[in-house]
């Protein structure tokens, strides 16, 4: 029945993953130009991703205003979508990587180490990344997620001569195959049940009660093992372990680039695995993503609270900002209320608002700490900081009252919608736990605060900010705060965030 | 941007109030750097500009209305129906004058010692959080105002405060923040809940209030989550014991600011939006508040008499007086809740002076040990003379603005609230005993030699002192024209609550 000679691929259009094609064409500009070329000047390689990532945005700007006119649609026989969700998905990790390239170029020029090949590492993950939130095939997502995750371990790996960067890379690479291992056979369930491995398609299935049953245990099992895929790949707890290990030990703009473009990838393509394949099975999953919540937010704020290094402070802290985006799934399970839509808003604006939050707050250790030794990211060199360089001491508190969800900042417009969201369809508990384990957390933020503003710093040699740096530091900086006083300027924006492709 | 209104005035009074100390923030963190000397200067003209307003305000205020005046609205995220919605009625005239008078003073009376530049750019900023919070009528604005207040206040007492500051400022924020958590889910809910009989979404606190009708059941929980909120910025016993920490441990510029002014944002909070968008559930919650308010009271009492610390003691009996502001508010009787609202000034005024003039003592002395001081009395008769006015002014001697406060809010209590309010009338007699006797171990017996060489007030202090004892002694003689304004709101705010708790 399957004729070989009678496939006919799928029509591709070209135009609608052009942001994919140009991330694409960066990357291997990087790897193949770049090996075959001497050196490049200084800064070079950098400036090729960032260029690379402002293409990307660039169309991403173009698609949007293309959907806004003729609506979401489906791509390549589909297996992609093309919605304002995804776009808005890749415009936050384009911009990610454009932030992170810029930090990482001083980062590694100051022991002369810039290489193309990490900008290339970047620009694949952010591939897998966009592949990752814009599948609508669960086989498509693995790969997505497989390109992403292998690009990972290497940036994690990538400084050779520290033992702390590859024991994480090892670790990232072992518990990551876990956690894809445990999705694939999650998806291999499911596919056993329906036949079809298409989430529009998944939920067509699931619907008609004749074909699966209301309470399939093997269903269960599948949905069950996707969850925890993605658990692992988002470090919820229980399943974050590895998170301030790897946090720790990799370079730091890789941190960066991980808590940001991993965890949104993640974070977005879960919403839109369980809001368009699993809505019929939410009563289910809705309680489980409710628990999962509540236990990541308590795990990140607490274990932060012990810690004295700062990227596991930070880690921690990336934990309980996912545990409050959960909040947000957790309100789009409620399908009997008519602000379900507003879970997935709120979550599509949390992700976009804490990418440029987390690259920011990072990049001010990567400048502070010099490298990535545990002495160099103790709490103790950020003392004093504030003292000696009151402008960097004011742009990190920014960041970090941000990240405590201040208002007049994005973090605590990001903060307002998901406990909107959650409020509207009723789940009071988890908008009251979240904001308490935001108050624990700001227990945190306000340590770090304390050792720059308030403890005397042991030597008055002042923290360099390298030119790119800088520039990234102060975009991230303007966005958090321009967000703050104008959330309307990102509301306007992501109203219809809500309309998924479905056809 | 933030859309014109179609409401168009001569002077956005309101919102200068609010714009002009941040931008005077701004300026003098820009000024530090490049001309330090002009920093004070700039902080100076910012708050004394800011304090000229808020009397051209009094002023301009047209007494016997009870209704917002000065309005200003402006659409701020439409998406979510918040404006930038400020105005001003009876209950919070007093507070924002009382704002824009406080902080010149202590900008002028208090010298920060060290990093000029970030102290009054902090206070600055403190002061546009406390004029929002005071003027806001959007509940999103104003949980807005309310949250950023916590920031300079935390940075003051942690970088200017004494040994225990970094803890003292930890846990100022913390207990603050986790209070307003709740109410911030509170905000949201309510706003979800009243969009059904709205339909529109609107944070208008008016709107709300006098629109939306909630299920007995809603009203309680949303009521409990703004009263936990207020409680702790009160601070209400038992959510007290970040107060006597915050207070010791903060400068005395700080210390002044947050018993003038801040701690009414609590006691303000519970009227305008506890009692005024849940009039229900407030008279059902009546009597734990009493009695919080009663044990606070009488708690705060003890405690302050049993202070070694002479800033503890002023600090506990804030505990005490604001345990009256709650007992009156909650009493809604129209004299207890205008008793109430001139308590929150009074109080502010003379726990404020109370407060600096402990600072005084510290400069001097380098110690608030009550055992460590005497006889001051023989060497400076002036500074004792002020001590003694402010201090029967915060017992509530007649002739004195505290007495009208307390009296009104005891008469106006005794109806609904009887015996909670002969147990509180007690308080009225501890105060005096606590207060007096801390007076006679200071000021009275013979100067050791430590003690001899005392400084009398110098000339800045004497008329820094001056302002708040004219105060104090024109509303305790004359309190007409204070009560012509403040009544018609609370008579309008009353008769709201009796039409819905019927």
């Amino acid at each position: 029945m399957n004729d070989l000679s009678a496939f006919a691929g799928p029509s591709i259009e070209w135009l609608s993953i052009s942001p994919l094609l140009a991330l694409l064409a960066g990357a291997l500009i990087l790897l193949l130009v770049g090996s075959l070329t001497n050196e490049w000047p200084k800064h070079w390689y950098s400036l090729t991703a960032v260029a690379t990532s402002v293409a990307a945005i660039a169309l991403s700007v173009v698609l949007w205003r293309d959907v806004s006119n003729d609506g979401a649609k489906l791509l390549i026989g589909g297996s992609l979508t093309l919605d304002h969700f995804a776009l808005l998905g890749s415009i936050a990790i384009c911009s990610a990587v454009l932030l992170v390239s810029l930090i990482t170029s001083d980062y590694l020029s100051r022991d002369g180490s810039d290489a193309p090949e990490i900008y290339a590492l970047y620009l694949t993950a952010a591939i897998g990344a966009v592949v990752m939130i814009s599948s609508n095939d669960l086989v498509v997502l693995f790969l997505g997620l497989e390109t992403l995750s292998l690009s990972l371990y290497l940036l994690a790996a990538s400084n050779r001569q520290e033992s702390a960067s590859q024991e994480a890379g090892l670790k990232y690479f072992i518990l990551g195959g876990f956690a894809s291992a445990f999705f694939l056979y999650g998806v291999a369930l499911t596919y056993g049940v329906t036949g079809t491995t298409r989430l529009i398609d998944l939920n067509t299935a699931l619907t008609s009660y004749i074909s699966v049953p209301r309470n399939d245990v093997i269903l269960l099992i599948g949905i069950g093992m996707i969850l925890v895929g993605f658990a692992f790949k988002v470090s919820l707890a229980p399943f974050q372990m590895w998170t301030p290990d790897v946090y720790q030990g990799a370079p730091t703009p890789v941190t960066a680039f991980m808590a940001s473009v991993g965890k949104v990838a993640a974070l977005v393509a879960l919403m839109r695995v369980f809001v368009v394949a699993f809505p019929s099975r939410s009563d289910d999953w809705g309680v489980v993503v409710l628990v999962l919540s509540a236990a990541t937010l308590v795990v990140g704020s607490v274990v932060a609270i012990v810690q004295t290094n700062i990227k596991r402070m930070l880690a921690y802290s990336s934990i309980s900002h996912a545990g409050f985006i959960l909040v947000g799934l957790e309100a789009a399970s409620h399908r009997d209320s008519v602000n379900a839509g507003d879970g997935l808003v709120a979550v599509g604006v949390y992700v976009a608002l804490y990418a440029a939050l987390v690259v920011g707050t990072f990049g001010v250790v990567t400048v502070v700490a010099r490298n990535s030794s545990s002495e160099a990211n103790s709490l103790d060199a950020f003392k004093g900081l504030a003292k000696n360089q009151p402008i960097l001491g004011l742009v990190m508190t920014v960041f970090l009252l941000a990240q405590a969800g201040m208002p007049l900042t994005s973090g605590f417009v990001a903060k307002f919608g998901v406990i909107q969201s959650a409020v509207a369809v009723g789940s009071y508990q988890l908008a009251v736990i979240a904001m308490v384990c935001a108050v624990i957390a700001a227990f945190v933020y306000l340590r770090i605060m304390v050792s720059m503003w308030l403890s005397d710093s042991a030597t008055t040699e002042k923290v360099s900010v390298p030119m790119l740096s800088r520039f990234a530091i102060g975009l991230a900086v303007a966005f958090t705060l321009l967000i703050g006083f104008l959330p309307s300027l990102i509301l306007d924006l992501t109203s219809n965030l809500a309309e998924l492709a479905t056809k | 941007m933030i859309a014109a209104s179609s409401q168009v005035l001569s002077f956005p009074i309101l919102s200068a109030l609010v714009v002009l100390p941040l931008l005077g923030s701004i300026i003098v963190a820009l000024l530090g750097k490049s001309r330090p000397e002009w920093v004070k200067l700039g902080a100076l003209i910012s708050s004394v500009t800011t304090g000229a307003l808020s009397l051209w305000l009094l002023a301009a205020f047209k007494s016997g209305e009870a209704g917002f005046q000065f309005v200003s609205q402006h659409l701020w995220i439409s998406q979510w129906g918040i404006s930038w919605h400020l105005g001003v009625d009876g209950i919070s005239l007093f507070l924002v004058v009382l704002t824009g008078i406080l902080f010149p003073l202590v900008i002028v009376g208090i010298d920060p010692h060290h990093n000029e530049t970030s102290y009054f750019a902090w206070m600055l900023l403190l002061q546009a959080g406390v004029m929002g919070s005071f003027l806001a009528l959007d509940l999103f604005l104003f949980f807005v105002m309310f949250e950023i207040v916590l920031v300079p206040m935390y940075f003051l007492i942690g970088g200017w405060g004494y040994d225990q500051r970094v803890y003292a400022a930890t846990k100022f924020f913390l207990y603050t923040m986790a209070g307003s958590a709740f109410m911030l889910v509170g905000i949201i809910a309510t706003v979800a809940l009243a969009q059904r009989d709205l339909g529109v979404i609107t944070f208008d606190v008016v709107k709300i209030a006098e629109g939306a009708s909630f299920s007995t059941n809603a009203a309680r929980w949303l009521f409990i989550s703004f009263a936990i909120a207020f409680a702790v910025k009160v601070p209400l016993f038992p959510f007290h014991t970040w107060l006597p920490d915050a207070h010791t441990q903060a400068p005395t510029g700080g210390s002044v600011i947050l018993a003038g002014v801040l701690l009414k944002m609590g006691t303000y909070g519970f009227l305008r939006f506890g009692v005024y968008l849940f009039p229900q559930a407030a008279m059902w919650a009546r009597p734990v508040l009493f009695t919080l308010a009663v044990i606070g009271i009488i708690y705060g009492a003890i405690a302050a008499t049993m202070q070694r610390d002479l800033k503890r003691l002023v600090a506990y009996s804030s505990v005490a007086h604001l345990g009256f502001i709650v007992l009156g508010t909650f009493a809604l009787s129209s004299q207890a809740v205008t008793g109430a609202v001139i308590q929150m000034v009074n109080h502010g005024v003379s726990t404020g002076a109370l407060f600096l003039l402990v600072g005084m003592i510290y400069e001097r002395r380098h110690t608030r040990e009550i055992a460590e001081l005497r006889g001051i009395q023989h060497v400076a008769p002036i500074f004792a003379g002020v001590f003694t006015v402010v201090m029967l002014s915060s017992v509530g001697l007649p002739g004195l603005n505290g007495f009208v406060g307390e009296f009104l809010i005891l008469i106006g209590s005794f109806e609904s609230a009887r015996w909670w309010t002969i147990v509180a009338t007690v308080g009225v007699v501890l105060a005096a005993l606590y207060l007096l006797w801390a007076y006679q171990r200071v000021f009275h017996g013979e100067p050791d030699e430590a003690n001899s060489s005392f400084k009398e007030l110098n000339a800045k202090e004497g008329l820094l002192m001056a302002v708040f004892v004219a105060i104090i002694l024109f509303t305790g003689i004359y309190p007409k024209p204070m009560l012509e304004r403040i009544e018609p709101s609370v008579n309008s705010f009353i008769e709201h609550v009796e039409g819905r708790t019927k």
